[in-house]
């Protein structure tokens, strides 16, 4: 209306614009006037370039050997809490070796590690409050292990025992904790953005103190769900930290090929979000930043967008073989150079907090735990065959309870060729 | 809208004179045809309390204000919401309730089905508009994949039972493939979700309290053809017709006859032809839930030897939803009334 009005005025009266005015800020016509963008008007033709070469830098507080670079950015947390850090993460790592080699002998059917990952995980969890509410993909159970979930119920899960809480219903790594706060993972990929995003708006209405954090991949970050979560997250002043574990590949799909502009961090200001690239190998740089992010997040009801760049050292899930597609010396590098675990033992060695006696000892204690829980999981029998049919809708349907009582007779005639053995009655 | 009537007058005023009179359409020349159905109001209940003249739009206005009047927690949200919605079902409700419960979205199905399972998983109720039914494939993965599926997946441990998601739905005469769609039967085979339709005013506020209510996700599509022209006696209060249970609106002998949302106007009709030309006895039944559906008072496997003809479907043909060839392409009154006939030839 505004504009309308302006034009009017212009074409009717030129002479009542002053000369000295033409040309400025000042008058109408020298202002867009577009209800969707109120930047300046701009006589020069040129493209914006991506400026993927310089990009958004990637914060760090400790360099590759575990010091410290700027004192400033020491989070200074007690020992107590960096010695949990590093028990979670070597913890988590002892868990999927095992864990991953019982799949290759036939014990589990399928298995996620996380290898490389575990700064992001650690990093990120202890910066939030034990109540703020976790969407996840699947490379996060470390945030879960962070939160005290107990190996008997990750094993549980793994096996489909009759101890899973998920009720043996998904593949194992699908974990998920009503009392830890953890939402129920889910193999489609960035569904749980969006939604991540209406939980936010929810709780942003019910308790002013409590934040949503959401976890994905860089290749996730792709899915249109991901573009919707973003957007909503902004146009509706959500709070909630969006995490991108950007770890170079989705299964065999470099990050070239993956998208051409400067990662998932730049995409965040087209949005209307405030972004951060840091060095997701550095558990400090990632919980500086989460901290602060979900600080803000709550006290400004607007989203955050945190990019960890960090690696994937082992394969995509143990239906991957990535010796197809990138060479050992890459992984290696990794492995030996840059990775979470070594660069926090390098710190707490150089502050005398950690020595080898302690990581002779804990790498022995933790792997005995681990198996402890394995073994325990592996005896413990499968659900009853009937809990197939529950929980479908809260309440069960005529048609549904007809077909569960349709197997149960079956099974009565037909038992023998079903592995009812291995299953509760 | 007065404004815009206003700008028609000027416009009209201002073209040269004799101009509209000779663009008015010629004798003879074809009109945008009339519904091809009669909308058959139900009679005024008496046990909800005092009822209210009200078209389909307005009845569903009543249930959410009822909802979000009841319900602190719930919301409304959706494209174009705000202002009332393109279909005006929520006018009034913004100014209501304030504009953090009743709100518009960014113009993305996937972003508004995810961000309601997102509010429902934290228990909150969430009522999220779908423009037109033709529009929900964008969010077929939230409804299929995720909403469906949360409760089984995690063990019970998470749910989003307290989402609805509602959309216009069906033929409205002129709406073409991307306005006329009838999407239920993508959905139907879906454990997880239910699917209402309802046929009138009076059933839509019912059965929308219901699908809003019930601790599982619901999609409720609104037969858009009915928004305007059916009208009846709806009460103001809220009440709930129950879901998964069909409607027999009429008992017969000689022939069943089941439909659901618009179509059960039509074989009311056939219903009441059949008797008169045929002397034919029709039960006409309003399923009203697609999903579970309400298998006792259909009947179907159990019943299949006592059949004296083979079941006759009646519907679209196999080709997306014409534009100008509607007439043609519906299941009108007299492909019902001639499938009935020689089903009873059979």
């Amino acid at each position: 209306m505004a504009a309308l009005r302006a034009l009017r005025w212009r074409r009717r009266l030129p002479g009542l614009v002053p000369r000295r005015l033409r040309g400025t800020a000042e008058s109408p016509e020298e202002r867009p006037q577009f209800p969707g963008a109120s930047a300046a008007f701009s006589d020069h033709l040129e493209f914006i370039q991506p400026q993927v070469l310089a990009g958004i830098p990637v914060y760090r507080v400790m360099d590759r050997q575990g010091q410290v670079l700027r004192a400033s950015e020491d989070p200074q947390l007690p020992k107590e809490e960096v010695l949990k850090l590093y028990r979670t993460m070597t913890l988590l790592n002892t868990m999927d070796r095992i864990l991953y080699e019982s799949q290759r002998q036939g014990r589990i059917s399928f298995y996620m590690t996380n290898y490389g990952e575990e700064g992001t995980h650690v990093g990120s969890a202890a910066a939030l409050d034990p109540n703020d509410l976790v969407f996840g993909q699947y490379r996060e159970a470390g945030v879960l292990l962070y939160r005290g979930y107990p190996l008997e119920l990750f094993m549980a899960q793994c096996y489909g025992n009759a101890r899973d809480p998920g009720k043996g219903r998904q593949m194992p790594v699908h974990y998920g904790c009503a009392e830890r706060h953890f939402v129920t993972i889910s193999s489609p990929l960035a569904t749980q953005i969006p939604q991540a995003v209406g939980a936010a708006y929810a709780i942003k209405r019910a308790d002013a103190s409590r934040a949503v954090v959401c976890y994905f991949g860089e290749g996730a970050a792709s899915e249109g769900d991901a573009h919707a979560g973003f957007n909503f997250a902004a146009t509706l002043e959500c709070p909630i930290v969006f995490f991108c574990r950007n770890n170079g590949y989705a299964i065999s799909t470099p990050t070239a090929e993956q998208y051409r502009g400067d990662g998932i961090a730049a995409r965040g200001p087209g949005y209307g979000l405030l972004s951060i690239r840091v060095d997701g190998n550095d558990v400090f740089a990632v919980f500086n930043a989460t901290r602060e992010a979900r600080r803000r997040a709550v006290a400004e009801n607007q989203p955050f967008l945190i990019e960890a760049m960090t690696y994937r050292i082992g394969h995509h899930s143990t239906s991957d073989d990535s010796s197809a597609y990138r060479s050992v010396d890459e992984v290696n590098y990794w492995d030996k150079q840059d990775h979470p675990i070594s660069r926090l033992r390098l710190f707490l060695e150089r502050r005398a907090w950690w020595d080898e006696r302690q990581e002779r000892d804990w790498r022995k204690s933790s792997r005995k735990m681990v198996l402890e829980a394995f073994e325990q999981a592996e005896r413990e029998p499968k659900p009853p065959p009937r809990l197939l049919f529950s929980d479908v809708y809260r309440e069960m349907p005529p048609r549904l309870r007809r077909q569960r009582e349709e197997l149960e007779r079956h099974l009565e005639t037909y038992g023998e060729h079903y592995p009812l053995q291995h299953f509760q009655k | 809208m007065a404004a815009m009537a206003a700008a028609g007058r000027a416009l009209r005023a201002a073209l040269p004179a004799g101009l509209w009179g000779r663009l008015a359409p010629l004798p003879g020349a074809p009109r945008r045809t009339a519904a091809h159905f009669a909308f058959q109001p139900d009679p005024a209940p008496r046990e909800y309390g005092q009822t209210q003249k009200m078209n389909l739009f307005q009845s569903i206005t009543s249930a959410l204000d009822n909802a979000l009047a009841k319900d602190p927690t719930a919301v409304v949200f959706g494209e174009d919401v705000a202002f009332g919605g393109v279909f005006r079902c929520t006018v009034g409700l913004r100014d209501k309730y304030g504009k953090d419960r009743v709100f518009n979205t960014p113009l993305c199905e996937q972003g508004i089905v995810g961000f309601g399972i997102g509010i429902a998983v934290t228990g909150a109720t969430a009522i999220a508009e779908i423009q037109f039914a033709d529009y929900i494939f964008p969010a077929f993965d939230q409804i299929v994949n995720e909403a469906a599926k949360y409760r089984y997946r995690s063990g019970d441990l998470f749910n989003c039972g307290s989402l609805t998601i509602r959309a216009p739905w069906g033929c409205v005469g002129h709406g073409a493939l991307y306005h006329s769609q009838s999407p239920e039967a993508f959905f139907a085979h879906c454990p997880g979700i239910k699917i209402v339709i309802p046929r009138s005013p009076l059933q839509a506020k019912g059965l929308l309290l219901s699908c809003i209510e019930d601790k599982n996700p619901c999609i409720f599509f609104e037969p858009k053809i009915l928004y305007r022209a059916a009208v009846e006696q709806v009460p103001v209060e809220p009440y709930n017709i129950p879901l998964s249970q069909a409607e027999v609106l009429q008992t017969g002998n000689d022939v069943t006859m089941v439909a659901w949302g618009t179509q059960v106007h039509v074989i009311k009709e056939v219903a009441a032809m059949a008797q008169e030309k045929l002397g034919v006895s029709c039960e006409v039944i309003d399923l009203r839930t697609i999903l579970p559906w309400d298998t006792e008072t259909i009947c179907k496997e159990e019943c299949f030897l006592n059949l004296e003809a083979p079941i006759a479907r009646v519907c679209g043909y196999d080709t997306p939803f014409p534009h100008i060839f509607e007439p043609f392409y519906i299941p009108d009154k007299w492909k019902c009334y001639d499938a009935l006939r020689r089903m009873i030839n059979y």
